[in-house]
């Protein structure tokens, strides 16, 4: 067997390995010297992105690609001698979860470009960095997993991870305080969740979400699962009424971090779409969950924003506004809920809706990375995140005001940008369902763009300040992360229709289609 | 009703830990509160694991064809280990908040609001 051919057959499990392994060798080779710790972390992160790539080409190519722990084969889900139950760990990725892993391997790479520089001035960096890799793994575990119970492993392995790193830099207390306040919600959800696969094991004797899929009988028990699961995902996507550990952990974590939470967050939302398409998907009653997570999403999109207009600290202001772009993703995909067992209404915008909010997850991953990045640009030539304290950096940092100006506009919405593109998809198909709700929509994007405009005008407009007169341009790794997003931004919001056909609807169809998950991993049917 | 026990002693913890969480202002004790909570869910699994007259599933040793499926130990252990670091984490996190801000009431422990 070739190298080719070993990486695409382990491709699944290997997109984990990788930054695993390279997580717990980080404070070793540190031990050699900083420039041989920097090589080796930026290259496992590469490796594991042109991986995921070279996965996600297979799974778009050639349908959901299974990957089961320990077995003869890697594609034998069920042994021959175990009566039809797949008793072994898989991973299954399908366009839904191929589509989540090139979002983590694009951020992933240019976040840890950034942090190069953007952490250089700190010690004890082998930790920060093993952390780092060690959320990499959660999230692509959490995205590629088959199991509900591995799929909680790698929740934990990424709350812990990421309440590391949200209290890395102590600031006199006050990003431990942020930290401890996420971890202590995240630890509460994660105990829910495991009440919930207690449950799913209890009755149906299995931990494969295929297998639940297949022999889900909507009883009591199960709607009690399902109401602790999207409580707690919910919860762990910083959704409205349970977002208020957002602002704090993403103000006070590290902007490299903070980028990289967004992923993490939208991790949770894939898990949550997971529970309600895959694993429940027509059984329950779909009018009803999809109503609870619109209105969950209006109350993000609305709370988040007006939350948003009056902050001061730049970070804590883009953090109201990631709760509330995570509206417009529930706001979409909730839609498409609603009306998932009617063919006619599903045919009619609900499957539009739902390419809409799975294309925003993207485009959010994009521009609120590349706006926490482009704060963490600000925030390390001038050291404070005041908006008040700031004001003329336009004249000295250009590039970073380019930048930021790309994320403010693809934010709000405005054409040629990524975030139209989606923005519009949801717009048009949520009005057909319910026009209240596309208003709504509508003016929260309009506050954006009016709370965008007030952050543009404070931090580079006017004249230089005297205190920032010496201040430079962000270091050159840290442009080229920012870059790579910005490149993002630009090209998927003037070619969406390529976007959307090529990985945007498949990965729609992926969550819609439950039967092809549970035959992609159980056979037949 | 007896064979239920096991589940009424995971409710009852499970309220014992809901409570200590929400009511107490202690971090350390919020953290026991946690704990208790985990516990709920290990028992939880092992009960539902628990077979009368199970047989431990070590081929050499079976007397029988009819084995416990191991599935829920399983889980509990990894469960456990999990429940470990957390409590590492947040007792780390106390110790730095206490050097920092002299206390561990979260009462006290205020100052991101502003």
């Amino acid at each position: 067997m070739t190298l080719a051919d070993f990486i695409v057959t382990n491709a699944p499990a290997l997109v984990v390995a990788i930054p695993l392994f390279a997580a717990f060798t980080c404070p070793a080779i540190g031990k050699i010297s900083t420039a041989a710790r920097n090589l080796w972390v930026m290259g496992a992160m590469l490796v594991t992105a042109a991986v995921a790539f070279i996965l996600a080409f297979r799974v778009f190519s050639s349908g959901t690609a299974i990957y089961v722990f320990g077995a003869a084969a890697t594609h034998l889900a069920v042994p021959l001698d175990s009566g039809g139950i797949p008793i072994r760990i898989i991973f299954t990725v399908d366009a839904m979860s191929a589509f989540m892993e090139i979002i983590c391997a694009i951020v992933g790479t240019s976040v840890l470009l950034y942090s190069l520089s953007s952490e250089s001035r700190n010690t004890s960096l082998e930790g920060y960095y093993a952390l780092f890799l060690l959320m990499i793994t959660g999230v692509f575990g959490m995205v590629s997993t088959g199991d509900i119970f591995n799929f909680f492993v790698f929740l934990e392995i990424l709350s812990l991870a990421s309440a590391g790193l949200i209290a890395y830099r102590i600031d006199g207390g006050l990003a431990v305080e942020a930290a401890l306040k996420y971890f202590v919600l995240s630890t509460l959800g994660a105990i829910l969740v495991l009440f919930a696969i207690g449950i799913y094991y209890g009755q149906y004797n299995a931990l494969n979400i295929a297998m639940i899929a297949q022999r889900m009988q909507f009883t009591m028990l199960d709607k009690i699962a399902l109401v602790f699961l999207v409580a707690a995902l919910a919860m762990k996507c910083g959704a409205v009424p349970m977002h208020f550990w957002t602002p704090d952990a993403y103000s006070m974590a590290p902007s490299s971090v903070t980028a990289f939470l967004v992923v993490a967050s939208q991790a949770s939302l894939y898990g949550l779409f997971r529970v309600v398409f895959t694993m429940y998907n027509v059984t329950m009653n779909c009018f009803t969950v999809g109503w609870i997570i619109i209105i969950l999403g209006v109350l993000s999109m609305v709370v988040g924003v007006t939350m948003a207009i009056p902050q001061k600290d730049i970070k804590r202001l883009m953090a109201y506004h990631a709760v509330s772009q995570t509206g417009y993703m529930l706001l979409g995909v909730g839609v498409g809920l609603a009306v998932l067992g009617n063919a006619a209404l599903t045919s009619a915008f609900g499957f539009m809706a739902m390419e809409g909010g799975i294309f925003h997850i993207f485009n959010h991953a994009m521009y609120k990375g590349l706006l926490f990045l482009t704060a963490g640009a600000i925030f390390y030539r001038i050291g404070t995140r005041d908006l008040n304290k700031m004001g003329g950096l336009g004249h000295t940092m250009k590039y970073t005001m380019i930048f930021f100006i790309i994320g403010a506009l693809a934010i709000a919405g405005i054409p040629p940008f990524n975030g139209f593109a989606s923005k519009l998809m949801i717009y048009e198909s949520v009005y057909l369902f319910n026009p209240i709700l596309a208003i709504i929509a509508m003016v929260v994007s309009i506050l954006t763009l009016a709370s965008f405009v007030k952050v543009f005008h404070s931090v580079f407009m006017g004249p230089k300040l005297p205190e920032y007169a010496d201040v430079k341009e962000a270091p050159l790794p840290m442009l080229v992360g920012m870059g790579i997003l910005a490149a993002i931004v630009i090209l998927f919001g003037l070619f969406p229709q390529l976007v959307v056909d090529g990985i945007v609807a498949p990965a729609a169809h992926a969550l819609v289609n439950q039967g092809g998950y549970i035959a992609a991993v159980l056979g037949g049917a | 009703m007896l064979w239920n026990l096991p589940f009424i002693t995971v409710v009852v913890l499970t309220f014992i830990g809901i409570v200590t969480v929400l009511m107490k202002r202690n971090l350390i004790k919020i953290l026991l509160g946690i704990n208790i909570l985990e516990s709920a869910v290990n028992l939880f699994l092992v009960s539902l694991g628990y077979r009368e007259g199970g047989v431990a599933p070590i081929f050499t040793l079976a007397p029988s064809e009819l084995m416990v499926l191991p599935t829920p130990q399983a889980l509990t252990l990894t469960s456990i280990v999990i429940g470990v670091a957390t409590s590492a984490l947040v007792l780390s996190f106390a110790m730095v908040l206490h050097k920092k801000y002299g206390t561990v009431d979260i009462d006290k422990i205020r100052r991101l609001k502003e």
